[in-house]
C-alpha cells in the first residue's frame, strides 16, 4: 500500500475561497455571487480583492440562481455559494431550466454537504445532491476530497465551458494530496494501485479509503483505490481497466446510497462488465445532529465499514 | 396584570438561561435570535395561546404555533420544555447525537410540540397558512401563530404566501416576524434591505401592527390586540422590533452572535446577567 501521510488538515470548503480567489485573479471574467453565507463560504479573501465582482443577493437562493444564468449573457462566469441543500434542493427548477436546459456557464459552489455538517442536522444535510445535480443534461458533478483538490479545482472549472456542481464541505479532514496538483474534470485519480477489489471513493470518503486500504493489507488485501472526484461525467475507463483486474467493488461517498456514485458505478458494470459491488453510503435515511465523527460512525462512513465492505465484496467473487 | 407580568418575566429569564446553556453545551446552535425572542415565546406559550394539555401533532381545538425561523429551537425547545411538553432535562440532550432536540426543530423524532420540521428558510409561513385552512375546514374557532425572521424576509415564498393568506381571507393567522435588523453576513439594510416592511405587507393585505419584542407588558398587550382583530377578514402581520442577543449584554448590539456559542468565561458572564427563577436544568 502507497503510504499516504498529511501535515495539515483544513475543511475543503477553505480550499474553494483560497481557489476562487485565485482564479479571480487568473480570469476577469469570473465573478461570485452568495446568499448570506460569506462567511461559510469562505468568500471574504475574493470579496476584499474583487469588490465589484462579488453580489451579495441576501437569503434568496433562487434569485441567485436566475442572477447567475444572467451573468452568463454578457460572458461572466459566475460562481454561486451557498450550502449544498441551498444551493441544489432549494432551486432545482431554476437550475434545470434557467442554468442547465440554457446551457448556462454557471459554477454551483456548494458548501456544508453530507453528514459531516454536523449538529445543524437533517434540514441542512443533504444526502441526495448528487443524485439531483447528475440528472441534470450537461451537468458537471464535482467532488473533491481535500483542501488542495478543492483548490485546484475551483480554480480548474473556469475553463470548462458549461455548468458545474462543485460539492465540499465543512470539516477539517487531512490535506493528502499535491498542492500543485493539476485538477482534470472527469480523469480519476489512482490513488493505490492493488488486485484484490476496487475501492471508489469521492469528497471525504477518499481518506477513509486510505485508511481501510492499510487495514486491509495487513490482513493481506491488496485494495486498488481510486479517487472519483468527478461523478459526471464518469471515467468509466478507468473503472472498467480497475474491475477487470480485482473483480469486485466497494464505493464510498457521503451520500445516500441511492442515485449517488455508487448508482453511476454500477449502472457502467451492469451495462459492460457484471460485477459484484458493496455501497458504503447512507442507508436511505435523513441524516441528524451530531459531531462529524459520530455520524460518521453512526451512519457507516468510516475506513472500518469500508474494510467490512471490502472483505464482503471479495467473497461475492 | 403587574403581577402576572412579573411572572412571565421571570420565566423569560429562565428561558434565557436555558438558551445560553444549551448553546455552549453543544458548542454550536443560535443564541443571538433566540435571546431576542424569549419574550414572544413565553408571552406566547404561557399567555396568549389557548393550549390543551398534553399534546396532539392535529392541535385540533386550540392554538397552534410555526417556528419558521428554525435556527433559534433554542428558545422554542426551552419555551416547550417549561411548557411542560418534555421534562427539562432532555434540553441537555440538545444537538447531540441520538436527541429528540435536533439542530433544527423537527417532527422526525417525535418531540412533542413541533408540527412541522423547519431549518431552510422561508418556508413556515406557507405550512402555517395551510394549518390555518384545516381548523376553517374543521369547524375549529382557535388561531395559528407562526413567527418568521427579518432576513428570512428576503425569500420569495415568504412573498408568495403573503399573496395568498389575504386573498383567500385567511383571518384565523397571527404571522409575527422577528425585527431584529440583523441577519448572517450583518445588519439586513447592509446585506439586502427590507425597505418598508411595514407598507409591504399592508399593500399585500395583511393587517399590520407593531410592537416592541423585548418589553413583556407590551408584547402581552400586542398579543392581545391581535388576537381582537382576528375574524374580520384579514390576516394579522405583528412587527415585532427586537434586540439580537437581548438579556446579555456582550451579545447586543449586532448580528456577531446571530450562530456563535459562547465560551466557558462568557458562559459565566451571560448567567450572571440572568436570574435563576425555576431552577436550571
Ligand atoms: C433557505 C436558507 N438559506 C440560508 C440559510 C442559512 N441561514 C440560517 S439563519 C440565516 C439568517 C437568517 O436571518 P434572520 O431571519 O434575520 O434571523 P436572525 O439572524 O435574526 O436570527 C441564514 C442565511 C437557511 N437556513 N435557509
Ligand atoms: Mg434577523
Amino acid at each position: 500500500m502507497k503510504k499516504y501521510t498529511y501535515t495539515d488538515k483544513k475543511d475543503t470548503r477553505s480550499g474553494f475561497g483560497a481557489g476562487l480567489l485565485e482564479v479571480g485573479r487568473k480570469n476577469d471574467n469570473v465573478v461570485a455571487l452568495c446568499a448570506d453565507l460569506v462567511g461559510s463560504l469562505k468568500m471574504n479573501d475574493f470579496i476584499k480583492e474583487f469588490p465589484d465582482r462579488f453580489f451579495q443577493v441576501g437569503i434568496a437562493e433562487a434569485n441567485m440562481m436566475g442572477i447567475a444564468a444572467g451573468l452568463t449573457i454578457g460572458g461572466k462566469i459566475p460562481y454561486t455559494g451557498t450550502f449544498a441543500n441551498f444551493s441544489t434542493g432549494r432551486v432545482y427548477d431554476q437550475i434545470r431550466q434557467s442554468i442547465a436546459y440554457s446551457g448556462k456557464n454557471v459554477k454551483i459552489c456548494a458548501s456544508h454537504a453530507g453528514l459531516t455538517l454536523g449538529e445543524d442536522g437533517a434540514t441542512h444535510q443533504i444526502l441526495e445532491d448528487i443524485g439531483l445535480m447528475k440528472m441534470l443534461p450537461g451537468m458537471t458533478v464535482i467532488n473533491p476530497c481535500d483542501y488542495n483538490q478543492t483548490k485546484a479545482a475551483t480554480i480548474a472549472i473556469a475553463d470548462h465551458d458549461g455548468p458545474v456542481y462543485l460539492r465540499f464541505g465543512r470539516p477539517v479532514v487531512p490535506i493528502f494530496t499535491d498542492a500543485d496538483q493539476k485538477f482534470e474534470i472527469g480523469k480519476a485519480w489512482m490513488v493505490n494501485e492493488g488486485s484484490d477489489v476496487s475501492i471508489f471513493a469521492t469528497g471525504h470518503l477518499v481518506w477513509e479509503a486510505i485508511q481501510a486500504g492499510e487495514q486491509l493489507a495487513e490482513l493481506g488485501i491488496n485494495a486498488e483505490i481510486i479517487n472519483i472526484h468527478t461523478i459526471k461525467p464518469l471515467d468509466e475507463e478507468a473503472i472498467l481497466k480497475s474491475v477487470t483486474k480485482t473483480g469486485c467493488v466497494v464505493t464510498a461517498e457521503e451520500h445516500n446510497r441511492l442515485g449517488g456514485l455508487g448508482d453511476s458505478v454500477a449502472q457502467v458494470l451492469v451495462k459492460n462488465r457484471p460485477t459484484p459491488q458493496e455501497y458504503v453510503a447512507v442507508d436511505d435515511s435523513f441524516g441528524e445532529s451530531g459531531t462529524p465523527a459520530q455520524l460518521m460512525d453512526k451512519y457507516g462512513l468510516n475506513a472500518a465499514n469500508i474494510v467490512a465492505a471490502a472483505q464482503r465484496v471479495i467473497k461475492r467473487k | 396584570m403587574s403581577e402576572d407580568i412579573n411572572k412571565l418575566e421571570r420565566i423569560a429569564s429562565q428561558v434565557r438561561r436555558d438558551i445560553v446553556r444549551m448553546v455552549h453545551a453543544c458548542q454550536s446552535g443560535h443564541p443571538g435570535g433566540s435571546l431576542g425572542c424569549a419574550d414572544f415565546f413565553v408571552a406566547l406559550y404561557f399567555s396568549a395561546m389557548e393550549r390543551k394539555a398534553g399534546f396532539d401533532i392535529d392541535g385540533i381545538g386550540e392554538d397552534i404555533f410555526f417556528l419558521s425561523n428554525g435556527h433559534i429551537s433554542p428558545v422554542f425547545y426551552s419555551t416547550l420544555a417549561r411548557a411542560g411538553y418534555f421534562d427539562v432535562s432532555e434540553l441537555a440532550t440538545f444537538r447531540k447525537i441520538n436527541s429528540r432536540l435536533q439542530g433544527h426543530p423537527t417532527t422526525h423524532e417525535g418531540l412533542p410540540g413541533v408540527r412541522v420540521a423547519s431549518g431552510s428558510l422561508g418556508q413556515g409561513l406557507s405550512v402555517a397558512i395551510g394549518a390555518a385552512r384545516a381548523k376553517k375546514l374543521n369547524g375549529d374557532d382557535h388561531l395559528v401563530y407562526a413567527l418568521m425572521g427579518d432576513g428570512e424576509q428576503q425569500e420569495g415564498q415568504i412573498w408568495e404566501a403573503a399573496m395568498y393568506a389575504p386573498y383567500n381571507k385567511i383571518d384565523n393567522l397571527i404571522a409575527t416576524i422577528d425585527y431584529n435588523g440583523q441577519q448572517i453576513d450583518g445588519a439586513t439594510e447592509n446585506v439586502l434591505s427590507l425597505g418598508n416592511l411595514k407598507a409591504k405587507w399592508e399593500a399585500f393585505g395583511w393587517d399590520v401592527l407593531a410592537m416592541n419584542g423585548n418589553a413583556m407588558q407590551e408584547v402581552v398587550a400586542g398579543l392581545a390586540e391581535a388576537k381582537s382583530r382576528t375574524g374580520k377578514g384579514k390576516p394579522i402581520l405583528i412587527l415585532m422590533k427586537t434586540e439580537m442577543g437581548y438579556g446579555v449584554d456582550f451579545m447586543m448590539g449586532s448580528h456577531k452572535w446571530h450562530g456563535v456559542a459562547p465560551n466557558d468565561e462568557q458562559l459565566a458572564a451571560a448567567l450572571s446577567q440572568l436570574e435563576e427563577t425555576l431552577g436550571d436544568y
